[in-house]
């Protein structure tokens, strides 16, 4: 197992309270495998990619749970140790990385830089190896001392990609990586990152709001809503056989032009606050199948296929 | 098609924009051709979508319908009048029936004034509310017509008390509160999250139906397009690649970038197996002036003549519109 990450509890101290922004979350991820974090805006994801990276901002804080990677529990490191393990073991892209190179230095030397910093090379191997990762991601070799404004932005978006695999992580995070790409760009960037996990066999933790990309990339997907993971399971499970109510509010959200052309319903209300969330199921307020123990009880994730886990207690009504 | 409510003929906007520092003191000047001959008609309640990659001149082209960025050439007749000629004043009235919502409902509000002012704002400016009784059952219906109920409750508010769904729904009731005829919608939805976003569609197609509104409605998003709209053109650089009817594109496109488009188009829960034929490269800079098609770069099938000949846009089977060479 590459990853575990055990009944994690982040939150955040806000002048209007404690906000629970990640609430019991548990998954975990074999070598070489992509889990797929799907969600809308403000459901945790981000915060549980920086808790996983040990980067929380500091008003956050890991209120309970446990994160191994490779089997080490962060929790027994020291800073330094940890900061170690972050260019080692656990790489991050966020969206619009790209605008995050530092305009008046050459792009290839950035990258440089980090591999001299991490993982102790001489200059010019650091410059070598900055040309390895560059056509690693396909930009050309002789690209590296070009500065980042003559860049395009999927240019810099694989230079980011680059940077993110100087030390050679075993996993590595992609926080909505192509949202603020062009279509076409995006379809490049995903099919290098699939590429690069194939090749190098590196861990793979996709998170988007975007559920209709996930398909081609993810061998699973966890739908987290409000804090909470609600559904999780192999990609086909959370597609043909979606069984909690929230995943399949979200899935027919997304058009699909091989069906009918009808306007989805929608989902009624918004997303609860995570400073004083409901108490039952996060989701109750704004679901159709909730009956009184949804307003009391939170559900459990229930195993109901060999990968496949829901938090519902309707389901079998659903 | 339904009554013809707008016709845009060879619309050109260009922009000269300054290039680096040795070159504006040349006093050189570089030209953007940021539409560069666009032609469509949208007809009473018809919904045209315009899908394209960032920097193709879709928002350039809903603004200068409006008369919102300057029109080089061409012509664009709104209910049979020509409106790229009018001086503002003239435009007063094609103002009240022509109204534009953003992709960005935080940026489109003045975020220091009430929703009841915001969304009464074109009523204060045009001058058509007798007394302060009139203005505010105006703007609570408007408010009500956006599905933000009940409207006491969203008078006395600012944008930044309110979600992004409520937000973009406060811009549209300060559209919808002249009772336009047509609206150009510039990605309304594209900040908003899925389970939102059909709120806001629902709406839209909702003034279509009773009150006959036409939308140009502008998207990056395909499926969405084909989702909503009558009819769907594929923009490129400035120009319309191929037009036709939303399952006409989707289903039987033949220029080759409108298929490249279609090929990667997301859709949940299609797993591919196989490698996807992902165009290369990326959009080439505007202001490169490209003399055959503006696709010929990147195009896997061009051929000697793209690289000198334009090709035009011709309809190849009836309504169904393309600009490539080699598709007759
Ligand atoms: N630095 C912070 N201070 C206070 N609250 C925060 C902070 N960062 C995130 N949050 C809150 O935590 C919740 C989850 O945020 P986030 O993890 O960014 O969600 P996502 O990435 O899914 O959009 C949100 O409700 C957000 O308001
Ligand atoms: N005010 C302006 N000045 C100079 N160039 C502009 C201006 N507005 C748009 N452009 C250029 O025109 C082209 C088309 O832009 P735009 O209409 O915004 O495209 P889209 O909406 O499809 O992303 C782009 O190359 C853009 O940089
Ligand atoms: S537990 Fe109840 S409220 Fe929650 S998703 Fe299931 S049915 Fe709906
Ligand atoms: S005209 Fe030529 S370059 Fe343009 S799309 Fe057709 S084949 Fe491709
Ligand atoms: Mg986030
Ligand atoms: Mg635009």
């Amino acid at each position: 197992m590459l990853l575990e990450v055990k009944n994690l509890k982040t939150y955040f101290t806000t002048s209007k309270g404690e906000a629970k922004a990640v609430d019991d979350v548990s998954f975990n991820l074999e070598q070489g495998e992509c889990l797929g974090l799907v969600g809308e805006s403000g459901c945790g994801k981000t915060t549980t990619a920086l808790s996983i990276c040990q980067m929380l901002p500091k008003e956050g804080r890991i209120a309970g749970g446990e994160i191994y990677l490779d089997g080490v529990n962060y929790a027994d490191l020291s800073e330094k140790e940890i900061s170690k393990h972050r260019w080692e073991d656990v790489s991050i892209i966020f969206q619009g990385a790209m605008n995050a190179f530092n305009p008046v230095k050459k792009v290839g030397w950035q990258i440089a830089e980090a591999c001299m910093l991490h993982d102790g090379l001489k200059k010019d191997e650091a410059w070598k190896k900055a040309g390895d990762l560059f056509e690693l991601v396909g930009i050309p070799r002789e690209r590296v001392t070009q500065y980042p404004h003559e860049f395009s932005g999927g240019m810099k978006q694989r230079a980011m990609i680059a940077m993110a695999l100087a030390c050679s992580p075993k996993l590595i995070i992609g926080d909505e990586p192509t949202t603020a790409l062009d279509v076409m760009i995006q379809a490049q960037i995903l099919e290098l990152l699939e590429k690069l996990r194939r090749e190098l066999n590196m861990g793979m933790i996709l998170i988007t709001h975007d559920l209709s990309i996930l398909g081609e990339t993810c061998d699973r997907i966890a739908v987290m809503y409000a804090g909470k993971i609600m559904e999780i399971g192999d990609v086909r499970d959370i597609f043909e056989d979606p069984r909690h109510p929230y995943t399949k509010k979200l899935i027919s959200c997304f058009p699909d032009v091989r069906g009918e052309r009808v306007i989805p319903d929608g989902i009624p209300g918004y997303p609860p606050s995570l400073i004083d969330p409901p108490e039952g199921c996060r989701f109750c307020p704004r679901c159709e199948f909730a009956t009184e123990a949804c307003s009391t009880t939170c559900p459990e994730l229930v195993q109901v296929g060999e990968k496949h886990f829901v938090a519902c207690h309707n389901m079998e009504e659903v | 098609m339904a009554e013809k409510m707008l016709e845009v003929k060879d619309l050109r906007v260009s922009f000269e924009v300054k290039k680096g520092l040795a070159e504006t003191l040349m006093g050189k000047k570089e030209t953007i051709k940021a539409v560069d001959g666009v032609s469509f008609e949208i007809g009473r309640g018809e919904i045209l979508s315009l899908v394209g990659e960032s920097g193709s001149g879709k928002t350039t082209t809903g603004k200068a319908i409006l008369r919102l960025a300057p029109v080089t050439g061409g012509s664009i007749k709104f209910e049979g009048e020509e409106i790229s000629g009018k001086s503002q004043k003239e435009l007063h009235e094609f103002r009240k029936k022509a109204q534009m919502i953003y992709q960005d409902p935080y940026q489109a509000l003045n975020p220091r004034q009430y929703i009841i002012d915001i969304v009464g704002e074109p009523l204060d400016v045009n001058d058509l509310c007798k007394t302060t009784e009139e203005r505010l059952e105006r703007i609570k219906k408007a408010l009500e017509n956006a599905g933000l109920v009940p409207p006491e409750d969203y008078l006395y508010r600012y944008p930044y008390e309110l979600s992004g769904g409520q937000r973009q729904r406060v811009a549209i009731a300060g559209s919808l509160i002249m009772n336009p005829e047509f609206i150009v919608a510039d990605e309304p939805v594209s900040m908003l999250d899925a389970s939102i976003r059909t709120g806001i569609i629902k709406l839209m197609l909702e003034q279509r139906d009773k009150m006959g509104v036409a939308y140009l409605f502008i998207t990056h998003d395909l499926s969405l397009a084909w989702l909503i709209s009558d009819r769907i053109a594929i923009m490129y650089l400035g120009k319309i690649m191929e037009m036709g009817t939303a399952d006409e594109i989707i289903n039987h496109a033949e220029h080759p970038y409108a298929k490249a488009l279609i090929n990667i188009m997301p859709i949940p829960g299609k797993m591919i197996d196989s490698g996807r034929d992902i165009l290369e490269g990326e959009t080439p800079n505007a202001a490169v002036d490209i003399k055959g098609c503006k696709f010929c770069a990147r195009c896997p099938v061009r051929q000697a003549i793209c690289e000198t000949e334009e090709p035009e846009l011709r309809e190849i089977s009836p309504g169904h519109l393309c600009a490539c060479h080699f598709v007759k």
